[in-house]
């Protein structure tokens, strides 16, 4: 069903090629949306989806964008899109979309996404691209899941909201972990999982 | 002696690779060099040893320690029987009652730190190296005495690892490990690491001690008091109420974290530092300097809003940590400033924003941990200019002659 490239386009993000792992993209709404579950899953689809059709759109008008405007024409596109999302999220999970604040307006300024324009979309047909969009999309979306997953439960120690940590505990003398909840400990949270990564991925790791 | 030197020949076989000890290599090899000065010797190069290496350079500083140590222990006990109303409690009850109190806080710190120490060298195949005999004491001094030991043994072993084995271990550290173990507390545990219930010991220990508390207790310290007043010159007091002088809070029988109380326990183990040549004398008058000075200046706007900004610079720099941070912190030769002139920059820097912070953030009733981590990060770029500066001045120098 899927080519080589296609293939390649949508799986490769999610471990060896991961945007947020390997590329170092994306940190910083890593680091502002994941100290709860929720927002981060929301965030993880929005910029899933924003990734998606960008790299689909500017794909199919990829022959027609003289090259020394491209930067503008990709962004009123993602712009776009980033809109789009944001009024969808306000109709249907004004919650969610006051908890998220400007983190989704700032999807616009995500390096995925630009990194994916660039380096993919402009040169590939629409079909790898749009792949490639969800697969880096993805990718991107399941640090956030993994990030927010720990800090939620030791920073909150409730996951989804739900507490999971049982009441003994707290009896006992534990406490919640307040420094997981502030960006610092997200920061030290993306950098085990990339370390955990490039040990199980050894031709990643630099030359000593 | 020689027996034991025999008996470690012997078994050292079981040790090397391919014995049948081989995971525990570094282990022995760290017990054999601290019973034993090892006899290997540098294979290239030129190199100058004298006999004053890092282990007898952390032993003069967990001698310097020793005052801190064992007034600290004597205040943990002074300050449970004047809150159980029993102020008149002999000498080596409140002794006994500090030992048993600290006693399991630093045992835990040893135990988690060196742990991932010995498992981390192993892993590596490094030897192991005395770094943590330093930290691990460094650690139950500046904590509170009420810090749950749990919370010891999750701050040291993140601090080890993030602050320490992750730049490489003991001498390649950017921040300094006890303080990061500190303000990982600080921030993570922020409801047990300050307030009225962290600084006084009020439970029995060991069936040491234990009693209902006076009436007027409050375990709040004088920092703490002056950042929560709402008046210009707050009244400092202790535990039960009477003020406190500032002669007082250079004794240091007064609530705090454990070693930091006493200024002059402190001063003494400066002395020792300075005397044997172990720390800079140029960081430690300059901390001092910089928050005499930064006390000063804000001893010139006195304000309501900024409580703290009413006492005078002696107690600036007698209460809290201050006089700890400025020994035994900012004196670190790894995370400090390593140029001559960059010393004093560097010292008179942490002490103005050590005061800076206490009084003009209501957040923070101390800064001195906060100062000396940020300049931790700021030393090397201080060493930069100044060596910068040197080549530049030199260069002029050059040009003019020819």
């Amino acid at each position: 069903m899927l080519s080589k490239i296609s293939k390649e386009a949508l799986l490769g993000p999610l471990s060896r090629n991961n945007p947020v792992l390997v590329q170092i993209l994306g940190i910083c709404s890593c680091l502002a949306v994941t100290a709860k579950l929720e927002p981060a899953i929301v965030m993880g689809i929005s910029v899933t989806a924003i990734t998606a059709f960008s790299n689909l759109i500017i794909s199919l008008i990829r022959n027609t964008i003289p090259n020394n405007i491209r930067i503008i024409v990709q962004l009123v596109v993602v712009a776009a899109l980033v809109i789009i999302v944001d009024q969808i999220l306000k109709a249907y999970n004004y919650e969610m979309s006051k908890a998220l604040s400007v983190f989704i307006g700032l999807i616009i300024t995500n390096c995925i996404l630009m990194g994916r324009l660039e380096a993919f979309a402009l040169s590939n047909k629409p079909w790898p691209s749009f792949l490639d969009g969800i697969g880096n999309g993805i990718g991107y979306a399941i640090i956030l899941v993994v990030v927010a997953f720990f800090r939620e439960l030791l920073g909150s120690g409730t996951l989804f909201g739900f507490q999971v940590i049982p009441q003994a505990f707290y009896d006992m003398g534990y406490s919640n972990n307040g420094l997981m909840i502030l960006p610092p400990m997200a920061l030290v949270t993306v950098g085990c999982i990339i370390w955990w990564h490039r040990s199980r991925n050894k031709d990643l790791q630099e030359e000593q | 002696m020689k027996g034991l030197r025999n008996y470690l020949s012997r078994i050292k076989p079981n040790f090397m690779p391919g014995g049948k000890y081989s995971k525990l290599q570094s282990v022995f090899e760290g017990f054999e060099s601290f019973l034993f000065t090892p006899n290997t010797t540098s294979t290239s190069g030129v190199s100058i040893h004298d006999s004053n290496d890092s282990k007898r350079t952390m032993t003069v500083v967990i001698v310097s320690l020793l005052p801190c140590l064992l007034f600290g222990m004597y205040n943990i006990g002074y300050q449970h029987y004047l809150a159980i109303g029993q102020a008149g409690a002999g000498f080596w009850d409140m002794f006994l009652y500090g030992l048993a109190a600290l006693l399991p806080t630093i045992v835990v710190s040893y135990v988690v730190g060196l742990g991932i120490e010995f498992i981390g060298a192993q892993i590596r195949h490094h030897e192991i190296q005395e770094g943590f005999l330093v930290t691990g004491l460094l650690i139950p001094l500046i904590c509170p005495i009420n810090t749950p030991l749990w919370m010891i043994a999750v701050a040291t072993a993140f601090a080890v690892i993030f602050a320490k084995e992750i730049f490489g271990g003991t001498g390649m550290n950017i921040f300094n490990v006890a303080l990061i173990t500190r303000a990982f507390l600080f921030f993570a545990y922020p409801a047990k690491m300050s307030g009225d219930a962290a600084f006084v010991a009020t439970e029995p220990v060991f069936g040491l001690g234990g009693g209902t508390l006076v009436d007027a207790f409050s375990g709040a310290t004088p920092l703490g008091q002056v950042a929560t007043a709402t008046t210009a010159n707050p009244q400092i007091t202790n535990i039960v109420g009477e003020p406190i002088s500032t002669l007082d809070a250079f004794i240091g029988l007064i609530p705090g974290s454990v070693g930091e109380t006493s200024t002059l326990c402190i001063l003494i183990g400066a002395f020792i530092l300075l005397f044997t040549g172990t720390a800079s004398w140029k960081i430690m008058l300059s901390v001092f300097a910089g928050g005499l000075f930064m006390g000063w200046i804000a001893n010139m706007f006195p304000s309501a809003t900024y409580p703290a900004s009413s006492l005078s610079p002696i107690d600036q720099v007698c209460l809290g940590g201050f006089a700890f941070a400025a020994v035994f912190m900012a004196t670190d030769p790894v995370t400090g400033a390593r140029t001559e002139t960059g010393k004093f920059i560097y010292g008179f820097l942490i002490g103005v924003i050590a005061i800076l912070i206490r009084v003009y953030n209501s957040g923070y009733p101390e800064g001195a941990m906060l100062a000396v981590l940020l300049m931790n990060a700021f030393a090397p770029l201080i060493d930069y200019f100044v060596v910068q500066s040197n080549i530049k001045r030199r260069l002029k120098r050059a040009k003019v002659n020819n």
